[in-house]
């Protein structure tokens, strides 16, 4: 017994010192699985749908025809109907991402600066409460507030004004509503880690509070307001069942993905539209990186 | 001073009113619930219990819920796995490509849902030729679950450095002692934060699941989804959100006590 312990201790020894020695085998040791998940599964997944953007249903059958070409991309493009959602699309997910940046920053800034320590935990539970509540639960309790007898008309009544209605509207209501918190928490975290001293220098500097504001606070936290709006944003991009909730009829890119899936069944199409958001999204990805919001996720 | 005085009372308004605005909705949720009135005009005029009595012995509800919570835990352990491995990876290690690997673990949450799931989908059904179900949707919600644990840990590690590994190595422990001793307790509270994170996550999501589910199994959300538009059930789905909100406080709470730290206390 204790032989066999001690075999087995200095097996384990030795396989500790043979990995210490090679650190470039434990770090293929570690991404191995995550990359092949991620690598094999999820990239080859997309890269598969992707390329079939660039092959053709047959109308017919419904069976998907492999042979190459860009007819999708030239009757996405030329089609009007698409452009203007796309740039409906484009104008929600910025509108959403504008209208959560600048409710989640006065917000965040009470509860980094001001709140006690006991008085911001408790302000961070309040705002991650909501996440866990079901998102169509959220969507649905939009859709009876905003109905013609509903709680918003009812408010607004009394002003001589009615119920939004649904659609886009509604859609951006609903939308900022639903990814609210995604931006409090991040704008918050880079409140909570902004030097005092900075603050206190720039007053010693002669600065008045909307000077320091505009020289110091935002620069230092903009970072997190971008890595808060890579949620709103791309969350909003790619919605559509807020939007079928909600939107009317004003459908979003998503809606034209899913329908071209489900009802039509022409996958390829769906793969083209879907070309359009996830295009516009690495490209907000990349041109945001530089500012490090990418580190603080 | 009065000045700084009166931008503070405005931004605590703000606050509050944020937060109104926040739970308005939830509270109609709620207050529906016992609404007795299935189109939900305002202001309520009878409120009942009826719902409440109708969701206590609703089995589609209670096995959905099941579902969920099965497909939660699972892919939980899975994206913690993954997450850790690749979280050591990038910040201990400087290679070659890791730029476009942290990019690769927060694609799949920058992605829209919908691109996930149909390109999910495809490769399930065409590519692979696997028959949808429960382990489809397990690995689809790992896959979009990776990034939250991975971003915990990576915090933690990147506060902790490797003072207390070194020292342990010293006084002769091996690496898998270490890693027993010292990285695993410090990583404890992180953990349990990603995967609570990771496991709300997979818990409330609808748009990849709808397309990597086997027909005719249900996980919450889609249950909700399902019932929401019929006029009979609604109300029953505002008494399962209602318990959910209630419910949800206490992981909420756990999270934030074991990461709370990160957030809090330095002003």
């Amino acid at each position: 017994m204790t032989t066999n312990t001690a075999q087995r201790t200095r097996f384990s020894d030795r396989l500790s010192s043979f990995g210490y020695a090679r650190p470039r085998l434990r770090l293929a040791g570690l991404l191995s699985l995550p990359m092949l998940w991620l690598g094999l599964a999820y990239l080859a997944a997309l890269a598969a749908l992707f390329v079939s953007a660039f092959w053709t249903t047959d109308s017919f059958t419904g069976e998907t025809v492999r042979d190459w070409n860009v007819d999708n991309f030239v009757s996405l493009f030329s089609d009007g109907v698409y452009r203007s959602i796309t740039f409906r699309t484009l104008g929600v997910a910025v509108g959403v991402t504008l209208i959560d940046a600048l409710i989640a920053f006065p917000m965040a800034y009470y509860m980094a600066r001001y709140a006690s320590v006991r008085a911001q935990r408790i302000l961070v539970i309040a705002i991650l409460t909501p996440l866990w509540a079901s998102y169509l639960v959220k969507a649905y309790a939009w859709r009876t507030m905003l109905a013609p007898n509903g709680l918003i008309g009812w408010l607004l009544h009394p002003f001589g004004l009615d119920s939004p209605g649904y659609g886009v509207t509604a859609t951006l209501i609903t939308l900022s509503y639903l990814w609210l918190p995604y931006m409090i928490l991040p704008v918050y975290a880079g409140l909570g880690q902004l030097p005092q001293s900075l603050i206190e220098a720039s007053t010693d500097l002669g600065a008045r509070g909307w000077r320091t504001f505009r020289s110091v606070i935002f620069p230092m936290v903009f970072p997190s307001v971008i890595a808060g709006s890579i949620f709103t944003f791309s969350l909003s991009l790619g919605d559509y069942i807020a939007v079928q909730i909600v939107g009317g009829t004003s459908q979003m890119l998503g809606n034209v993905v899913y329908s071209n899936v489900g009802a039509a069944n022409n996958l390829p199409f769906a793969a083209t539209v879907a070309t359009i958001p996830v295009v516009i999204i690495l490209l907000y990805l990349f041109a945001v990186r530089r500012t490090g919001a990418l580190d603080n996720l | 001073m009065t000045r700084s005085r009166t931008s503070r009372n405005l931004l605590l308004l703000a606050l509050i009113a944020g937060l109104v605005v926040i739970y308005f909705p939830l509270l109609v949720v709620v207050l529906n619930s016992f609404n007795a009135d299935t189109t939900f005009g305002w202001p309520p005029v009878r409120f009942t219990l009826d719902w409440w009595g109708h969701a206590a012995g609703n089995s589609g509800a209670i096995d959905a819920l099941v579902t969920s919570v099965e497909v939660g835990l699972i892919a939980t352990v899975i994206s913690l796995l993954l997450g850790t491995m690749a979280a050591f990876a990038l910040q201990r290690y400087t290679f070659f490509g890791r730029d476009t690997v942290s990019l690769l673990l927060i694609l799949p949450i920058a992605l829209p849902g919908i691109v996930t799931g149909i390109a999910l989908n495809n490769a399930f059904r065409t590519m692979l030729g696997v028959q949808l179900g429960f382990f489809t949707v397990v690995v689809a919600h790992s896959t979009f679950c990776i990034v939250t644990a991975f971003n915990n840990i990576l915090a933690r590690l990147r506060r902790s450095g490797t003072n207390l590994q070194q020292a342990s190595m010293d006084l002769g422990a091996n690496g898998f002692t270490t890693f027993r001793l010292i990285t695993f307790p410090v990583l404890r509270s992180a953990l349990l934060a990603g995967g609570l994170l990771a496991f709300a996550l997979s818990f409330d999501e609808i748009i990849v699941t709808q397309f990597t589910i086997g027909a005719g199994m249900k996980t919450l959300p889609v249950w909700i989804m399902d019932n929401l538009a019929r006029p009979n059930q609604a109300p029953v789905v505002n008494v399962v959100a209602t318990v959910l909100i209630l419910v949800s406080t206490i992981p909420v709470y756990l999270a934030q006590r074991l990461s709370g730290d990160t957030a809090t206390g330095h002003r």
